[in-house]
């Protein structure tokens, strides 16, 4: 295996905050590396940083070996980058974005037309190439913006949150489009919100949190050290919610959290077969449940697993900072 | 414009399609013909910007018209007795001034434009660094053509006459244009140095009123003026530019108007485009 993204020691600031404090992550060829972490936490200043739009303070970088200071021209020829806003000209029709940067990379200008048709079509945009980008629907907008990122065939492919904002069903069409790139051999490096959109699409995830990769690994690893399942319990009677705790705290073995204004008890848990005998001990208890599921724990509990603190958002990753 | 590329394989590589052109070795720099072609490519995309949104013309297509009236119908007859005889006089100097007019909304245009994502997708592609500045100063080469199309046109329909061949006029506009992208150069410098787009065409009026009216573009004859003024109005370049052009349209002595003018233009260049193009970097 042939390591294709590599850094160490990232750090950056802006101004008094640390976006980046010591930053070390890796992917190997046809890797997805997925960067996992809540608003400012500090993946987007790795992806810009990675893609040469941005200096790191300290550390270095290296894309399939070529160092992204000293080297950016070689690496932007290995390189694409889907940002987290819209990067293609809002005015310009889904074929023109696409002939724009088909010439730009050198194609001929017949070259570029047909380039620009066959990942329309490949899209599913052909309907829409004639259509300015801006009346574009947001998933439309996402597929244009990974057709643009291909049109140079790169070797590393940066998607910073490309799901963020979409439908459900966008979000899904988003899914198999990466999934598509991947295949095409790319290795790619995504950066996320959702647990559950790293666990279906990376080899790899790293945990960022407060401009530090505070946990990494496969999908599996990290589930087998956060409990792989969430189960959350609900009383009809709201006043039986630390009761119904207590009945958790005792299958599982651990204090599970509640939540006081909803007395929703959540508890990770390693081992679905658990669930039966929760219920049996609810039923013992005459408490009846309005609510229990079983499901993948949120950003957030991963986060309290790995970092002892809920997941905070702050705006930090909008600020787009001066190199 | 084809790169001339070879092709390497190797794993992760993808094959790339009949109409790509194939990978290269990696190059280290990006050369002088690249950075031309990028900047043609960057240009095409403004002027299809405009093909969009026509109504981004606007400005230069009634700035001409309105200021062409206004002038010629207000001092016309106080300046030099009758409309007609000063149309002659004011058609030559509009010219000059809308020259510098015409670079007025590209530091607008430019400061949105870095803040939008789009350039953050210019520069990570492997394209020379200057080209999306220079794609946007070519490009806007379609709002200098709409001005002087619409000033003369208008200007002939008024009765405005050459007196001059088809060359000197030609060398007329050709001058008022080498100045003009010069000038582009100082816009895009304010619209670099501006914090927000609002903010621009407020810091360009301070350059561009003294400059446009401390001139001889409304009259030539200087010499009621204070002598402050009339040495300021006797350096200003766009004197120079206006009196070229009067002597290329509608005759009369040159001088070194039509040196001084391309001497402006150069060393304007000469500052304000690496003074740009060091800011651009520093921003995006």
């Amino acid at each position: 295996m042939t390591t294709v993204i590599e850094a160490e020691g990232l750090t950056k600031r802006f101004g008094a905050t640390q976006a980046l404090a010591g930053v070390d992550i890796s992917a190997d060829r046809g890797q997805v590396l997925a960067l996992l972490g809540p608003n400012g936490a500090g993946k987007t200043t790795i992806v810009r940083i990675l893609a040469t739009l941005l200096k790191p303070d300290d550390g270095s970088a290296r894309v399939s070996g070529y160092d992204v200071l000293s080297e950016a021209v070689e690496v932007r020829q290995l390189i694409a980058l889907t940002g987290q806003y819209a990067s293609l000209d809002e005015e310009l029709t889904g074929t023109e974005n696409l002939i724009m940067i088909c010439r730009l990379l050198g194609f001929t200008r017949p070259a570029a037309r047909a380039r620009a048709a066959e990942l329309l079509e490949r899209f599913g945009l052909t309907a829409a190439a004639g259509r300015a980008l801006k009346t574009y629907s947001g998933g439309m907008r996402r597929r244009l913006d990974i057709a643009a990122s291909l049109v140079g065939e790169p070797e590393v492919l940066f998607l910073d949150e490309p799901t963020t904002g979409l439908d459900p069903r966008a979000r899904l069409q988003m899914w198999d489009t990466i999934r598509e790139v991947v295949a095409g051999g790319a290795t790619v490096l995504l950066t996320t919100q959702y647990l559950d959109e790293a666990d279906e699409l990376a080899d790899r995830i790293a945990v960022i949190d407060h401009g530090l990769v505070v946990a990494s690994g496969t999908p599996g690893e990290l589930k087998a050290r956060t409990g792989s399942q969430t189960l959350a319990l609900r009383a009809t009677d709201q006043a039986r919610t630390l009761q119904a705790a207590d009945v958790v705290a005792e299958v599982t073995g651990e204090r599970p959290e509640i939540s006081a204004d909803t007395g929703l008890v959540t508890a990770t848990i390693g081992d679905p077969a658990i669930v039966p005998a929760v219920v049996r001990r609810l039923d013992d208890a005459g408490i009846v449940a309005a609510e229990l599921t079983l499901r993948l724990p949120s950003l957030d509990e991963v986060f309290l697993n790995l970092t002892g603190h809920h997941a905070e958002n702050d705006d930090l990753e909008r600020d787009r900072s001066v190199a | 414009m084809t790169m001339q590329l070879t092709p390497t394989t190797g794993p992760g590589v993808t094959a790339a399609p009949a109409s790509a052109p194939p990978r290269a070795a990696l190059r280290h720099r990006i050369g002088f013909g690249q950075t031309l072609a990028n900047g043609l490519t960057l240009a095409w995309r403004n002027i299809m910007q405009l093909k969009h949104s026509p109504e981004k013309l606007l400005d230069v297509t009634l700035m001409p018209v309105v200021f062409l009236v206004l002038f010629l119908y207000v001092f016309g007859g106080a300046v030099a007795g009758s409309t007609h005889s000063y149309l002659e006089l004011l058609l030559p100097g509009l010219v000059g001034q809308m020259a510098i007019f015409a670079t007025m909304g590209l530091g607008t245009a430019l400061c949105e434009d870095i803040h939008k994502g789009v350039f953050d997708r210019f520069r990570s592609l492997p394209i020379a660094r200057s080209a999306p500045l220079i794609g946007t100063v070519l490009g806007d080469t379609v709002r200098f053509c709409v001005v002087m199309i619409v000033l003369t046109g208008f200007g002939c329909a008024l009765g405005f006459r050459f007196h001059t061949g088809p060359l000197d006029i030609l060398a007329a506009y050709g001058l008022a244009y080498v100045f003009y992208l010069a000038m582009c150069w100082v816009s895009a410098l304010v619209g670099l140095v501006a914090p927000s787009p609002e903010t621009v065409q407020g810091l360009s009026f301070i350059w561009f009123m003294p400059l446009v009216f401390g001139s001889s573009v409304l009259l030539s004859n200087t010499s009621t003026m204070p002598g402050w003024l009339q040495a300021w109005v006797k350096i200003n370049p766009v004197t120079d530019l206006a009196d070229a052009v009067r002597a290329l349209t509608i005759g009369g002595p040159m001088g070194s108007h039509a040196l001084m003018t391309l001497a402006w233009a150069a060393g304007i260049v000469v500052v304000a485009f690496p003074a740009a193009m060091r800011l651009y970097r520093r921003k995006v």
